[in-house]
């Protein structure tokens, strides 16, 4: 019996392929000199406001009891209830994962409130132009157009899904959308629009006992996305969910689900941000995506959670769990990531390639600065016949950041042709910083190709200095330098996206030079 | 316009520089000659400020400024450019951002706005015609994959487009075949002017016949050791350097 996904596969009592912790010898003494003027000018992290909001919380602690008032909140239906109780206790037995190149103080899962709405909300989804002003101010202070008029007057066409804690706020062309026969609305929505699409692909990709994290969302999960894109359809435009974490002492947990169905196509994007604050929050989400026969998905996140000070205090953990289902033949799956923010990341978009022919993809960009550490990669589990993966992965350590990348490559013996490429690259800025990789194969399949290639360097002094004789400063230089080296992986964004993520690489670079 | 006093420098505690002087006045063309290992590249790299230089001892003075307080960064900005003898890869910075940031940074520093898009890629073209480097070249990574006449033909290509004041080119002959060579004394020759001038760091005598220098000096032992005219190449070109040995 093989195991198929549970996150903890990693576990395997292994150390690291590679491992380059930066050498403070090698490094010119002068590197260093600058380090805490830079630090000192550090910008604020510019998502980190709080909006000053009433909110309904429930207060700390999870309990069965505490479930229900969630269900009842969100007036599920019975099953829903049961599949989060059912997950509930099933947690109670479950330990939390160390096995994560990780290192942090546990979370004390009393001590959070599990459901967090801003009181303005409390009668139900209400249109657009009836939401919160500060609400719409928290969005446009962020950059997220959540009026269509104002994005019409951009050269945008993105639908936007917007949950500020544990509820959904608004999504914006709906109507256009429906139009093309694409569903786009909160998952509580479509719990009661379309429960039976609901019911039949809910834990189905990811099973609620899958791994520690992902049965504590799956009994108390909030928020979150859904999308069903029918049959033949090419969806319109870009779909985009924006999640931001708001009230003290709350955690997010939001379950997205997007349904690809024969033939169709579907591009969306997520984005993250929360308040600075001086305690954890954690963030323990599970997205589900399923793409039938023929079927492309291409998900692209960039997660700029609050990632703490420069000492490590506060930030976000983001543990979360998304993994893709090529169900069908031909189908595709692709995941982009661009990963800056959180204090702690454990994160391995996946996906199983079922179908004979299906496609997965990874390309993924990391960046720890300060004391932020990730643990991230991927796991691509080979099924079908002559499934085809691709891993291209960039981690960026600075400061006293810790970068693992950790991937598994499956291969079944009914994965005849089976083929993968894995590209891991790290990059090391500065002498306090460590980077590490740990690939895992798992070969049963004879006829498989896999080809690994991986490096692990150093910002160059030389090349800092050739920018720099050519008139261009130390920071702009690290960022220039570092955004070549993510290149392959931007690339792969959609354009307004890949503009964004080059930015927030620059501002989550300030203060790494040395 | 640029006047060094007394040099002493090291690298790893390593004393290269000896007490070297040199002086350099606009308009003018310098050719520093010497052995290998004698420190041409050291003194190139500290007027450049490259850090792991560490200067004990004299000045250096570039418009009657201390150029050795200042960043390198603020040095290019002022008007200082080195021709590198390994010009570096940049991976994934194609080499239209590098020339892009380059420009801006300069602008910015003299308190100018950025450059228009259009004029910059004009500018750009044309400069790249000058050093017969393709367009598409342009946008591949800085250096990346580029063979050792490339790269050179490219590090003029910089120059010519950022239009130094002084430009310090550290071999930037060495390894170019008789076409590339005339390319590159020609956009050395197109930026001489009176108000610009010129070192160039090479061990042939070639370049020279293209670029002629005002002044030679020969670089031994961290120091200065000898200075002459255009003469002095050739002589060094027959006779080597064990003679200066003695010297
Ligand atoms: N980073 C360094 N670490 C140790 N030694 C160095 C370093 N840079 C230069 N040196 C030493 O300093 C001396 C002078 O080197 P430099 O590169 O300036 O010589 P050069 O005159 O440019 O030689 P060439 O004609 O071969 O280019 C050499 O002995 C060299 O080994
Ligand atoms: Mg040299």
């Amino acid at each position: 019996m093989i195991r198929l996904m549970n996150e903890p596969t990693f576990d395997l009592n292994q150390g690291p392929a590679t491992t380059m912790a930066a050498n403070p010898q090698t490094s010119a003494a002068a590197n260093v000199r600058d380090v805490t003027a830079m630090v000192a000018s550090r910008k604020l992290y510019s998502a980190g406001f709080i909006t000053d909001i009433e909110a309904d919380k429930v207060a700390p602690g999870l309990s069965e009891d505490v479930i229900r008032l969630i269900s009842a909140k969100k007036e599920e239906p019975e099953w829903l209830l049961n599949f989060r109780l059912k997950a509930y206790r099933r947690w109670l037995t479950m330990t939390e994962p160390e096995w994560a190149h990780v290192d942090y103080q546990k979370v004390d899962y009393q001590s959070i409130s599990y459901y967090s709405q801003p009181k303005s909300m409390k009668d139900g989804p209400q249109t657009l132009a009836d939401v919160d002003p500060k609400l719409l101010e928290t969005y446009r202070k962020l950059g997220i157009p959540l009026r269509e008029q104002e994005m019409l007057a951009g050269v945008q066409n993105v639908a936007v899904d917007v949950v500020f804690d544990s509820v959904s706020v608004g999504t914006t062309f709906k109507k256009k959308l429906l139009e093309a026969g694409v569903i786009f609305c909160p998952l509580s929505e479509a719990v009661k629009s379309h429960p039976e699409l609901v019911q039949k692909y809910l834990g189905s990709v990811v099973p609620f006992a899958d791994n520690f994290f992902a049965a504590l969302n799956t009994a108390v999960f909030t928020e979150g996305s859904f999308v069903y894109i029918p049959k033949g359809v090419r969806c319109p435009m870009e779909l985009s969910t924006y999640f931001r974490i708001n009230e003290r002492n709350t955690g997010q947990f939001e379950r997205t689900l997007i349904i690809a169905a024969e033939g169709s196509h579907v591009s969306y994007l997520e984005g993250c941000t929360a308040p600075q604050r001086d305690e954890n929050q954690l963030h323990a989400a599970v997205v589900e995506l399923v793409a039938l026969d023929d079927a492309e998905i291409k998900y692209s996140t960039v997660q700029n959670w609050y990632p703490g000070d420069e000492n490590g205090k506060g930030g976000i953990y983001n543990f979360v769990t998304k993994r893709g289902d090529c169900r069908g033949a031909r189908s595709k799956i692709s995941w982009t990531q661009v990963e800056t923010g959180s204090a702690i990341t454990w994160k391995y978009p996946s996906c199983i390639l079922r179908g004979d022919d299906s496609v997965g993809e990874f390309y993924s960009v990391a960046l720890t600065n300060h004391r932020q550490q990730a643990d991230t990669g991927t796991k691509m589990i080979h099924i079908g016949k002559r499934t085809k993966s691709t891993i291209v992965s960039k981690g960026i350590a600075a400061g006293r950041g810790q970068q693992s990348y950790r991937g598994l490559v499956r291969v079944l013996e009914s994965a005849e042709g089976a083929r993968n490429y894995t590209q891991c690259d790290s990059l090391l800025i500065g002498d306090q910083c460590g980077a590490h990789t740990f690939p895992y194969t798992e070969v049963r399949n004879p006829t498989a190709t896999l080809e690994h290639e991986a490096t692990t360097s150093k910002i160059a002094d030389d090349q800092l200095f050739y920018c720099r004789a050519r008139g261009i400063g130390e920071e702009e230089a690290v960022s220039m330098i570092v955004n070549g080296f993510c290149k392959d992986v931007f690339k792969e964004l959609p354009m307004e996206f890949a503009v964004e993520a080059q930015k927030l690489l620059a501002v989550s670079l300030e203060g790494a030079v040395g | 316009m640029l006047e060094i006093n007394n040099l002493h420098a090291r690298v790893e505690e390593k004393e290269i520089l000896k007490g070297l002087n040199l002086s350099i006045k606009p308009g003018e063309v310098h050719a520093i000659m010497g052995p290998n290992g004698s420190g041409k590249s050291t003194l190139s790299n500290v007027i450049a400020g490259r850090e792991g230089y560490e200067v004990t001892e004299g000045s250096v003075l570039f418009d009657g400024k201390n150029l050795l307080d200042l960043e390198p960064e603020i040095r290019a900005c002022e008007g200082i450019f080195l021709g590198f003898q390994y010009p570096v890869e940049i991976p994934g910075v194609s080499n239209m951002t590098l020339l892009k940031a380059a420009i801006n940074a300069r602008r910015k520093h003299q308190g100018e706005t950025e450059i228009a898009p259009n004029d910059f890629l004009a500018w750009v073209r044309d400069r790249a015609k000058l050093v017969k480097i393709d367009p598409k070249m342009l946008s591949r990574g800085v250096n990346e994959g580029f063979s050792g006449g490339e790269k050179k033909r490219n590090e003029i290509l910089q120059m010519l487009v950022l239009q130094p004041r002084l430009m310090i080119l550290d071999e930037t002959d060495s390894g170019l075949d008789i076409d590339a060579l005339k390319i590159v004394a020609d956009g050395i020759n197109a930026l001489r002017g009176p108000t610009r001038a010129t070192v160039l760091v090479t061990h042939y005598q070639r370049l020279l016949d293209y670029v002629q220098p005002d002044y030679v000096h020969v670089l031994a032992r961290g120091r200065i050791v000898k200075s002459g005219g255009p003469e002095l190449a050739k002589e060094l070109e027959e006779k080597g350097y064990g003679w200066l040995e003695a010297a």
